[in-house]
Protein backbone atom coordinates (compact mmCIF):
# COMPACT_ATOMS: atom_id res chain seq x y z
CA UNK A 1 0.00 0.00 0.00
CA UNK A 2 1.69 3.19 -1.07
CA UNK A 3 -1.17 5.45 -2.05
CA UNK A 4 -4.07 6.97 -0.09
CA UNK A 5 -7.49 5.57 -1.00
CA UNK A 6 -9.08 9.02 -0.66
CA UNK A 7 -8.72 12.31 -2.57
CA UNK A 8 -9.52 14.50 0.43
CA UNK A 9 -8.97 14.08 4.15
CA UNK A 10 -12.44 14.88 5.42
CA UNK A 11 -12.70 12.45 8.31
CA UNK A 12 -11.11 9.36 9.77
CA UNK A 13 -14.36 7.54 9.01
CA UNK A 14 -13.44 7.53 5.28
CA UNK A 15 -9.86 6.32 5.79
CA UNK A 16 -8.85 2.67 5.74
CA UNK A 17 -6.43 1.11 8.21
CA UNK A 18 -3.84 1.01 5.42
CA UNK A 19 -4.31 4.77 4.84
CA UNK A 20 -3.70 5.48 8.51
CA UNK A 21 -0.64 3.18 8.56
CA UNK A 22 0.74 4.98 5.49
CA UNK A 23 0.23 8.43 7.03
CA UNK A 24 1.84 7.41 10.34
CA UNK A 25 4.79 5.77 8.58
CA UNK A 26 5.36 8.81 6.38
CA UNK A 27 5.06 11.06 9.44
CA UNK A 28 7.95 9.19 11.09
CA UNK A 29 10.24 10.33 8.29
CA UNK A 30 8.95 13.88 8.51
CA UNK A 31 9.62 13.85 12.24
CA UNK A 32 13.26 13.17 11.38
CA UNK A 33 13.18 16.01 8.85
CA UNK A 34 11.90 18.60 11.32
CA UNK A 35 14.66 17.68 13.75
CA UNK A 36 17.43 18.43 11.26
CA UNK A 37 19.45 21.65 11.17
CA UNK A 38 17.59 22.54 7.96
CA UNK A 39 13.99 21.58 8.58
CA UNK A 40 12.73 22.10 5.09
CA UNK A 41 12.36 19.81 2.07
CA UNK A 42 11.59 21.00 -1.47
CA UNK A 43 8.88 18.44 -2.38
CA UNK A 44 5.91 20.83 -2.71
CA UNK A 45 7.66 23.72 -4.46
CA UNK A 46 4.95 24.00 -7.11
CA UNK A 47 1.93 23.60 -4.81
CA UNK A 48 -0.11 26.43 -3.32
CA UNK A 49 -2.20 25.82 -0.22
CA UNK A 50 -4.91 28.04 1.23
CA UNK A 51 -5.65 27.87 4.94
CA UNK A 52 -9.28 28.88 5.41
CA UNK A 53 -10.13 29.34 9.06
CA UNK A 54 -13.75 30.24 9.70
CA UNK A 55 -13.28 29.52 13.37
CA UNK A 56 -10.60 30.51 15.86
CA UNK A 57 -7.50 28.39 16.09
CA UNK A 58 -3.94 28.92 17.21
CA UNK A 59 -2.27 25.55 17.42
CA UNK A 60 -3.87 23.87 14.41
CA UNK A 61 -3.39 26.85 12.12
CA UNK A 62 0.24 27.34 13.13
CA UNK A 63 0.88 23.64 12.86
CA UNK A 64 -0.60 23.42 9.36
CA UNK A 65 1.23 26.54 8.25
CA UNK A 66 4.56 25.22 9.53
CA UNK A 67 3.92 21.84 7.91
CA UNK A 68 3.15 23.52 4.58
CA UNK A 69 6.18 25.78 4.75
CA UNK A 70 8.50 22.93 5.69
CA UNK A 71 7.34 21.15 2.55
CA UNK A 72 8.15 24.34 0.57
CA UNK A 73 4.54 24.95 -0.48
CA UNK A 74 3.29 28.49 -1.03
CA UNK A 75 0.79 29.40 1.64
CA UNK A 76 -2.08 31.87 1.79
CA UNK A 77 -3.96 32.43 5.03
CA UNK A 78 -7.51 33.48 5.43
CA UNK A 79 -9.50 34.01 8.57
CA UNK A 80 -13.19 34.75 8.51
CA UNK A 81 -12.97 37.51 11.08
CA UNK A 82 -11.63 40.05 8.59
CA UNK A 83 -13.00 38.87 5.27
CA UNK A 84 -15.89 39.21 2.84
CA UNK A 85 -17.70 36.41 4.67
CA UNK A 86 -18.83 39.20 6.94
CA UNK A 87 -20.30 40.90 3.86
CA UNK A 88 -22.46 37.87 3.06
CA UNK A 89 -20.33 35.82 0.67
CA UNK A 90 -21.10 32.09 0.63
CA UNK A 91 -18.53 29.40 1.46
CA UNK A 92 -18.41 28.09 -2.12
CA UNK A 93 -18.00 31.59 -3.55
CA UNK A 94 -15.26 32.47 -1.11
CA UNK A 95 -13.40 29.26 -1.88
CA UNK A 96 -13.84 29.51 -5.65
CA UNK A 97 -12.50 33.04 -5.56
CA UNK A 98 -9.45 31.83 -3.74
CA UNK A 99 -9.08 28.88 -6.11
CA UNK A 100 -9.21 31.24 -9.11
CA UNK A 101 -5.89 32.47 -7.82
CA UNK A 102 -4.57 28.95 -8.61
CA UNK A 103 -4.63 27.24 -5.26
CA UNK A 104 -4.19 23.45 -5.28
CA UNK A 105 -5.19 22.49 -1.78
CA UNK A 106 -7.45 23.89 0.91
CA UNK A 107 -7.09 23.35 4.64
CA UNK A 108 -10.33 24.39 6.25
CA UNK A 109 -11.75 24.80 9.72
CA UNK A 110 -15.41 25.65 9.89
CA UNK A 111 -18.01 25.81 12.69
CA UNK A 112 -20.55 23.73 10.72
CA UNK A 113 -20.35 19.92 10.70
CA UNK A 114 -20.02 18.66 7.12
CA UNK A 115 -18.53 21.89 5.75
CA UNK A 116 -15.39 20.13 4.50
CA UNK A 117 -17.39 17.44 2.71
CA UNK A 118 -19.69 20.08 1.22
CA UNK A 119 -16.69 21.94 -0.11
CA UNK A 120 -14.97 18.82 -1.47
CA UNK A 121 -18.04 18.09 -3.61
CA UNK A 122 -18.16 21.57 -5.09
CA UNK A 123 -14.68 22.90 -5.67
CA UNK A 124 -11.78 21.59 -7.66
CA UNK A 125 -9.07 21.27 -5.01
CA UNK A 126 -7.87 18.76 -2.43
CA UNK A 127 -9.48 19.44 0.92
CA UNK A 128 -8.06 18.74 4.37
CA UNK A 129 -10.53 19.11 7.19
CA UNK A 130 -8.94 21.00 10.09
CA UNK A 131 -12.09 20.61 12.18
CA UNK A 132 -15.72 20.96 11.14
CA UNK A 133 -17.91 21.92 14.10
CA UNK A 134 -18.62 18.97 16.39
CA UNK A 135 -18.02 16.43 13.62
CA UNK A 136 -14.40 15.43 12.92
CA UNK A 137 -10.84 16.66 13.35
CA UNK A 138 -8.90 13.98 11.48
CA UNK A 139 -5.36 15.34 11.76
CA UNK A 140 -5.70 15.64 15.54
CA UNK A 141 -6.73 11.98 15.78
CA UNK A 142 -3.83 10.97 13.54
CA UNK A 143 -1.32 12.86 15.65
CA UNK A 144 -2.82 11.38 18.82
CA UNK A 145 -2.49 7.90 17.33
CA UNK A 146 1.09 8.68 16.27
CA UNK A 147 1.94 9.93 19.78
CA UNK A 148 0.40 6.92 21.54
CA UNK A 149 2.20 4.55 19.17
CA UNK A 150 5.46 6.37 19.82
CA UNK A 151 5.00 5.92 23.60
CA UNK A 152 3.50 2.43 23.71
CA UNK A 153 5.08 0.91 20.60
CA UNK A 154 1.78 -0.12 19.06
CA UNK A 155 -1.93 0.68 19.11
CA UNK A 156 -3.05 -2.90 18.67
CA UNK A 157 -4.78 -4.07 21.84
CA UNK A 158 -4.04 -0.85 23.79
CA UNK A 159 -6.72 0.76 25.90
CA UNK A 160 -7.42 4.46 25.54
CA UNK A 161 -9.91 6.49 27.53
CA UNK A 162 -11.23 9.82 26.29
CA UNK A 163 -12.36 11.98 29.20
CA UNK A 164 -14.57 15.05 29.18
CA UNK A 165 -16.92 16.77 26.80
CA UNK A 166 -17.54 13.95 24.31
CA UNK A 167 -20.81 15.50 23.10
CA UNK A 168 -19.23 18.61 21.60
CA UNK A 169 -15.86 17.13 20.71
CA UNK A 170 -14.75 16.49 17.14
CA UNK A 171 -11.47 15.27 18.60
CA UNK A 172 -13.34 12.52 20.45
CA UNK A 173 -15.20 11.27 17.38
CA UNK A 174 -12.12 11.24 15.14
CA UNK A 175 -10.10 9.57 17.89
CA UNK A 176 -12.70 6.84 18.35
CA UNK A 177 -12.67 6.00 14.63
CA UNK A 178 -8.90 6.18 14.36
CA UNK A 179 -8.05 4.15 17.46
CA UNK A 180 -10.61 1.46 16.65
CA UNK A 181 -9.35 1.12 13.09
CA UNK A 182 -5.85 0.66 14.47
CA UNK A 183 -7.00 -2.09 16.81
CA UNK A 184 -7.17 -0.20 20.11
CA UNK A 185 -10.01 -0.35 22.62
CA UNK A 186 -11.73 2.93 23.41
CA UNK A 187 -13.66 4.07 26.46
CA UNK A 188 -15.33 7.43 26.97
CA UNK A 189 -15.70 8.97 30.40
CA UNK A 190 -17.59 12.05 31.51
CA UNK A 191 -20.82 13.36 33.03
CA UNK A 192 -23.95 11.69 31.60
CA UNK A 193 -25.02 14.96 30.00
CA UNK A 194 -21.81 15.26 27.98
CA UNK A 195 -21.84 11.70 26.62
CA UNK A 196 -24.00 11.19 23.53
CA UNK A 197 -26.89 8.81 24.23
CA UNK A 198 -26.09 6.24 21.55
CA UNK A 199 -22.30 6.38 21.64
CA UNK A 200 -22.03 2.71 22.60
CA UNK A 201 -23.30 1.97 19.07
CA UNK A 202 -19.78 2.94 17.95
CA UNK A 203 -18.42 0.07 20.01
CA UNK A 204 -16.93 2.16 22.80
CA UNK A 205 -17.22 1.50 26.51
CA UNK A 206 -18.88 4.16 28.67
CA UNK A 207 -17.76 4.94 32.21
CA UNK A 208 -18.83 7.70 34.55
CA UNK A 209 -16.20 7.14 37.22
CA UNK A 210 -12.84 8.68 36.35
CA UNK A 211 -10.83 6.46 38.71
CA UNK A 212 -12.27 3.27 37.21
CA UNK A 213 -11.61 4.59 33.71
CA UNK A 214 -8.00 5.41 34.51
CA UNK A 215 -7.43 2.04 36.15
CA UNK A 216 -8.62 0.40 32.92
CA UNK A 217 -6.57 2.39 30.41
CA UNK A 218 -3.01 2.61 29.04
CA UNK A 219 -3.45 6.19 27.85
CA UNK A 220 -5.89 8.94 28.79
CA UNK A 221 -6.87 11.77 26.47
CA UNK A 222 -8.21 14.62 28.60
CA UNK A 223 -10.49 16.87 26.56
CA UNK A 224 -11.28 20.49 27.20
CA UNK A 225 -14.74 21.54 28.31
CA UNK A 226 -15.96 23.51 25.29
CA UNK A 227 -17.93 26.22 26.99
CA UNK A 228 -18.22 28.11 23.71
CA UNK A 229 -20.28 25.31 22.18
CA UNK A 230 -22.50 24.72 25.18
CA UNK A 231 -25.76 26.56 24.67
CA UNK A 232 -27.25 25.24 27.92
CA UNK A 233 -25.76 24.20 31.24
CA UNK A 234 -24.63 20.56 31.09
CA UNK A 235 -23.24 20.40 34.63
CA UNK A 236 -23.79 22.52 37.72
CA UNK A 237 -20.38 24.19 37.92
CA UNK A 238 -16.80 23.95 36.64
CA UNK A 239 -15.72 23.35 40.23
CA UNK A 240 -17.97 20.30 40.48
CA UNK A 241 -16.79 19.05 37.08
CA UNK A 242 -13.17 19.35 38.06
CA UNK A 243 -13.79 17.55 41.36
CA UNK A 244 -15.41 14.59 39.60
CA UNK A 245 -13.65 14.48 36.24
CA UNK A 246 -10.52 16.56 36.71
CA UNK A 247 -7.23 14.66 36.87
CA UNK A 248 -4.85 15.68 39.65
CA UNK A 249 -1.45 14.36 40.70
CA UNK A 250 -2.85 12.56 43.72
CA UNK A 251 -5.23 10.51 41.58
CA UNK A 252 -2.55 9.86 38.97
CA UNK A 253 0.01 8.70 41.56
CA UNK A 254 -2.52 6.45 43.29
CA UNK A 255 -2.83 4.28 40.15
CA UNK A 256 -0.73 1.13 40.22
CA UNK A 257 0.67 1.78 36.70
CA UNK A 258 2.09 4.64 34.65
CA UNK A 259 -0.45 5.77 32.10
CA UNK A 260 0.20 8.22 29.26
CA UNK A 261 -1.56 11.58 29.65
CA UNK A 262 -2.62 13.48 26.54
CA UNK A 263 -4.50 16.67 25.85
CA UNK A 264 -5.36 18.16 22.46
CA UNK A 265 -5.07 21.69 23.85
CA UNK A 266 -5.81 24.39 24.74
CA UNK A 267 -5.57 23.29 28.36
CA UNK A 268 -7.80 24.78 31.01
CA UNK A 269 -5.36 24.26 33.84
CA UNK A 270 -7.18 23.26 37.01
CA UNK A 271 -10.33 22.17 35.19
CA UNK A 272 -9.71 18.96 33.26
CA UNK A 273 -6.15 18.50 34.50
CA UNK A 274 -4.09 20.24 37.14
CA UNK A 275 -0.82 21.98 36.30
CA UNK A 276 1.36 19.36 38.01
CA UNK A 277 -0.21 16.63 35.86
CA UNK A 278 0.10 18.66 32.64
CA UNK A 279 3.79 19.25 33.36
CA UNK A 280 4.56 15.76 34.70
CA UNK A 281 6.77 13.23 32.93
CA UNK A 282 3.72 11.12 32.10
CA UNK A 283 2.23 13.95 30.06
CA UNK A 284 3.06 14.00 26.34
CA UNK A 285 1.12 17.17 25.57
CA UNK A 286 4.09 18.98 24.02
CA UNK A 287 5.22 15.90 22.08
CA UNK A 288 1.70 15.84 20.61
CA UNK A 289 2.23 19.37 19.31
CA UNK A 290 5.60 18.45 17.78
CA UNK A 291 4.15 15.31 16.22
CA UNK A 292 1.27 17.40 14.87
CA UNK A 293 3.58 19.14 12.41
CA UNK A 294 5.06 15.83 11.19
CA UNK A 295 1.65 14.16 10.81
CA UNK A 296 0.26 17.15 8.92
CA UNK A 297 3.30 17.17 6.64
CA UNK A 298 2.56 13.52 5.88
CA UNK A 299 -1.13 14.21 5.12
CA UNK A 300 -0.30 17.14 2.85
CA UNK A 301 2.54 15.30 1.11
CA UNK A 302 0.46 12.21 0.37
CA UNK A 303 -2.56 14.21 -0.84
CA UNK A 304 -0.40 16.55 -2.93
CA UNK A 305 1.10 13.59 -4.75
CA UNK A 306 -2.39 12.97 -6.15
CA UNK A 307 -2.75 16.43 -7.67
CA UNK A 308 -2.51 16.20 -11.44
CA UNK A 309 0.09 18.34 -13.12
CA UNK B 1 13.27 -8.96 -20.70
CA UNK B 2 16.43 -10.90 -21.44
CA UNK B 3 18.71 -11.45 -18.44
CA UNK B 4 22.46 -11.45 -18.60
CA UNK B 5 24.77 -11.72 -15.60
CA UNK B 6 27.57 -9.24 -16.15
CA UNK B 7 29.33 -9.60 -12.78
CA UNK B 8 29.46 -12.60 -10.50
CA UNK B 9 30.36 -13.05 -6.84
CA UNK B 10 34.13 -13.22 -7.46
CA UNK B 11 34.13 -10.08 -9.63
CA UNK B 12 32.06 -8.17 -7.11
CA UNK B 13 34.46 -9.06 -4.30
CA UNK B 14 37.48 -7.97 -6.31
CA UNK B 15 35.83 -4.72 -7.33
CA UNK B 16 34.84 -3.90 -3.75
CA UNK B 17 38.41 -4.57 -2.58
CA UNK B 18 39.81 -2.27 -5.26
CA UNK B 19 37.36 0.48 -4.37
CA UNK B 20 38.40 0.20 -0.72
CA UNK B 21 42.08 0.66 -1.55
CA UNK B 22 41.22 3.63 -3.79
CA UNK B 23 39.30 5.17 -0.91
CA UNK B 24 42.23 4.60 1.46
CA UNK B 25 44.54 6.25 -1.09
CA UNK B 26 42.46 9.45 -0.92
CA UNK B 27 41.32 9.38 2.69
CA UNK B 28 44.22 7.67 4.55
CA UNK B 29 42.89 6.40 7.85
CA UNK B 30 39.39 7.84 7.40
CA UNK B 31 39.84 10.16 10.39
CA UNK B 32 37.93 12.94 8.63
CA UNK B 33 35.93 10.88 6.15
CA UNK B 34 32.39 9.55 6.32
CA UNK B 35 30.64 7.15 3.96
CA UNK B 36 26.96 7.80 3.26
CA UNK B 37 24.83 5.39 1.28
CA UNK B 38 21.82 6.54 -0.72
CA UNK B 39 18.55 4.79 0.08
CA UNK B 40 17.28 2.35 -0.92
CA UNK B 41 20.02 0.38 -2.72
CA UNK B 42 23.22 2.30 -2.06
CA UNK B 43 23.22 1.24 1.58
CA UNK B 44 24.07 -2.35 0.68
CA UNK B 45 27.23 -1.21 -1.08
CA UNK B 46 28.12 0.74 2.07
CA UNK B 47 27.60 -2.29 4.29
CA UNK B 48 30.13 -4.22 2.19
CA UNK B 49 32.62 -1.36 1.94
CA UNK B 50 32.44 -0.79 5.69
CA UNK B 51 33.14 -4.44 6.44
CA UNK B 52 36.04 -4.55 4.02
CA UNK B 53 37.57 -1.22 5.13
CA UNK B 54 37.30 -2.11 8.80
CA UNK B 55 39.12 -5.37 8.12
CA UNK B 56 41.92 -3.53 6.29
CA UNK B 57 42.28 -0.52 8.60
CA UNK B 58 41.33 -2.30 11.80
CA UNK B 59 39.19 0.60 13.03
CA UNK B 60 35.55 1.64 12.93
CA UNK B 61 34.44 3.53 9.83
CA UNK B 62 31.58 6.03 10.31
CA UNK B 63 28.75 5.30 7.89
CA UNK B 64 25.23 6.64 7.39
CA UNK B 65 22.12 6.25 5.23
CA UNK B 66 20.52 9.10 3.36
CA UNK B 67 16.96 9.09 2.02
CA UNK B 68 16.42 11.48 -0.86
CA UNK B 69 12.67 11.02 -1.44
CA UNK B 70 11.65 14.57 -0.55
CA UNK B 71 14.37 16.09 -2.72
CA UNK B 72 13.53 14.23 -5.93
CA UNK B 73 12.51 16.16 -9.03
CA UNK B 74 9.79 13.73 -10.13
CA UNK B 75 7.22 14.32 -7.36
CA UNK B 76 3.71 14.34 -8.94
CA UNK B 77 5.19 13.08 -12.20
CA UNK B 78 4.66 9.48 -11.17
CA UNK B 79 1.56 7.33 -10.78
CA UNK B 80 2.17 6.67 -7.11
CA UNK B 81 3.53 8.86 -4.34
CA UNK B 82 7.20 8.50 -3.46
CA UNK B 83 7.40 6.71 -0.12
CA UNK B 84 10.43 7.60 1.98
CA UNK B 85 12.96 5.24 3.58
CA UNK B 86 14.98 5.85 6.73
CA UNK B 87 17.71 8.44 6.99
CA UNK B 88 20.36 7.60 9.52
CA UNK B 89 22.85 10.43 9.96
CA UNK B 90 23.41 10.80 13.70
CA UNK B 91 26.77 12.55 13.40
CA UNK B 92 27.95 15.99 12.39
CA UNK B 93 28.96 16.32 8.73
CA UNK B 94 30.26 19.90 9.09
CA UNK B 95 33.78 20.10 7.70
CA UNK B 96 33.95 16.37 6.90
CA UNK B 97 34.89 14.64 3.67
CA UNK B 98 31.80 12.80 2.55
CA UNK B 99 31.75 9.88 0.14
CA UNK B 100 28.25 9.45 -1.28
CA UNK B 101 27.63 5.89 -2.41
CA UNK B 102 25.04 4.45 -4.78
CA UNK B 103 24.81 1.12 -6.53
CA UNK B 104 24.01 2.33 -10.05
CA UNK B 105 24.82 5.77 -11.46
CA UNK B 106 22.44 6.31 -14.36
CA UNK B 107 20.79 9.68 -15.14
CA UNK B 108 22.50 11.48 -12.24
CA UNK B 109 19.17 12.75 -10.91
CA UNK B 110 19.36 10.68 -7.74
CA UNK B 111 22.80 12.09 -6.98
CA UNK B 112 21.57 15.64 -7.62
CA UNK B 113 18.79 15.04 -5.07
CA UNK B 114 21.31 13.36 -2.76
CA UNK B 115 23.51 16.46 -2.73
CA UNK B 116 20.53 18.64 -1.78
CA UNK B 117 19.48 16.20 0.92
CA UNK B 118 23.01 16.01 2.29
CA UNK B 119 23.42 19.77 2.55
CA UNK B 120 20.35 19.93 4.83
CA UNK B 121 22.60 18.36 7.48
CA UNK B 122 25.37 20.94 7.29
CA UNK B 123 28.30 22.01 5.14
CA UNK B 124 30.78 19.24 4.45
CA UNK B 125 34.27 20.26 3.38
CA UNK B 126 34.18 17.96 0.35
CA UNK B 127 31.72 15.56 -1.25
CA UNK B 128 32.81 12.70 -3.50
CA UNK B 129 30.77 10.13 -5.35
CA UNK B 130 31.29 6.38 -5.49
CA UNK B 131 29.19 4.42 -7.97
CA UNK B 132 29.42 0.65 -7.99
CA UNK B 133 28.06 0.54 -11.54
CA UNK B 134 28.38 3.51 -13.88
CA UNK B 135 26.03 3.53 -16.90
CA UNK B 136 28.18 6.23 -18.38
CA UNK B 137 26.32 7.04 -21.61
CA UNK B 138 22.93 7.70 -20.02
CA UNK B 139 23.45 10.89 -18.04
CA UNK B 140 20.76 13.65 -17.87
CA UNK B 141 22.84 15.92 -15.66
CA UNK B 142 26.53 16.88 -15.57
CA UNK B 143 27.45 14.50 -12.73
CA UNK B 144 30.42 12.10 -12.71
CA UNK B 145 31.64 9.62 -10.12
CA UNK B 146 35.07 9.89 -8.43
CA UNK B 147 35.25 6.16 -7.77
CA UNK B 148 33.73 3.68 -10.19
CA UNK B 149 33.32 -0.03 -9.62
CA UNK B 150 32.54 -1.07 -13.17
CA UNK B 151 31.61 0.90 -16.26
CA UNK B 152 28.66 -0.61 -18.09
CA UNK B 153 27.64 0.70 -21.49
CA UNK B 154 23.89 0.41 -21.84
CA UNK B 155 20.95 1.67 -23.83
CA UNK B 156 18.35 3.67 -21.97
CA UNK B 157 15.68 0.97 -22.39
CA UNK B 158 17.95 -1.53 -20.64
CA UNK B 159 18.11 -1.94 -16.87
CA UNK B 160 20.97 -2.83 -14.55
CA UNK B 161 20.32 -4.42 -11.18
CA UNK B 162 22.86 -5.09 -8.45
CA UNK B 163 21.84 -7.97 -6.20
CA UNK B 164 23.36 -8.87 -2.85
CA UNK B 165 23.70 -12.07 -0.93
CA UNK B 166 22.07 -10.51 2.17
CA UNK B 167 18.98 -9.39 0.27
CA UNK B 168 18.46 -11.47 -2.86
CA UNK B 169 20.47 -14.50 -1.81
CA UNK B 170 23.34 -14.11 -4.27
CA UNK B 171 25.94 -11.51 -5.23
CA UNK B 172 25.51 -10.62 -8.91
CA UNK B 173 24.97 -7.78 -11.35
CA UNK B 174 22.31 -8.37 -13.99
CA UNK B 175 21.69 -6.56 -17.25
CA UNK B 176 18.09 -6.68 -18.45
CA UNK B 177 17.56 -6.12 -22.17
CA UNK B 178 14.14 -5.82 -23.83
CA UNK B 179 13.42 -8.87 -26.05
CA UNK B 180 12.77 -6.90 -29.25
CA UNK B 181 16.06 -5.03 -29.03
CA UNK B 182 17.65 -6.03 -32.36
Amino acid sequence: MDNLSVDHIIGIKDLTKADIELILKTAETFKQVINRPIKKVPSLRDITIANLFFENSTRTRLSFELAEKRLSADVVNFSAANSSVKKGETLVDTTNNILSMKVDMVVMRHPNPGAAKFLSERVNARIINAGDGTHEHPTQALLDAFSIREQLGTLEGKKVVIVGDILHSRVALSNIYCLQKMGAEVMVCGPTTLIPKYISELGVKVEHNLRKALEWCDAANMLRIQLERQDIKYFPSLREYSMLFGLDKKLLDSLDKKIVIMHPGPINRGVEITSDVADSDQSIILQQVENGVAVRMACIYLLASKIER
Amino acid sequence: MEKQIILNKRHIELTLKRLCYQLIESHNDFSNAIIIGLQPRGIHVVTRLKKELEAILNKEIVCGNLDITFYRDDFRRRERPLIPSVTNIDFDIEGKNIILVDDVLYTGRTIRAGLDALLAFGRPSKVELLAFIDRRFNRDLPIQADYIGVNVDTLSQERVSVEWNEIEGEDKVILFTPENNG
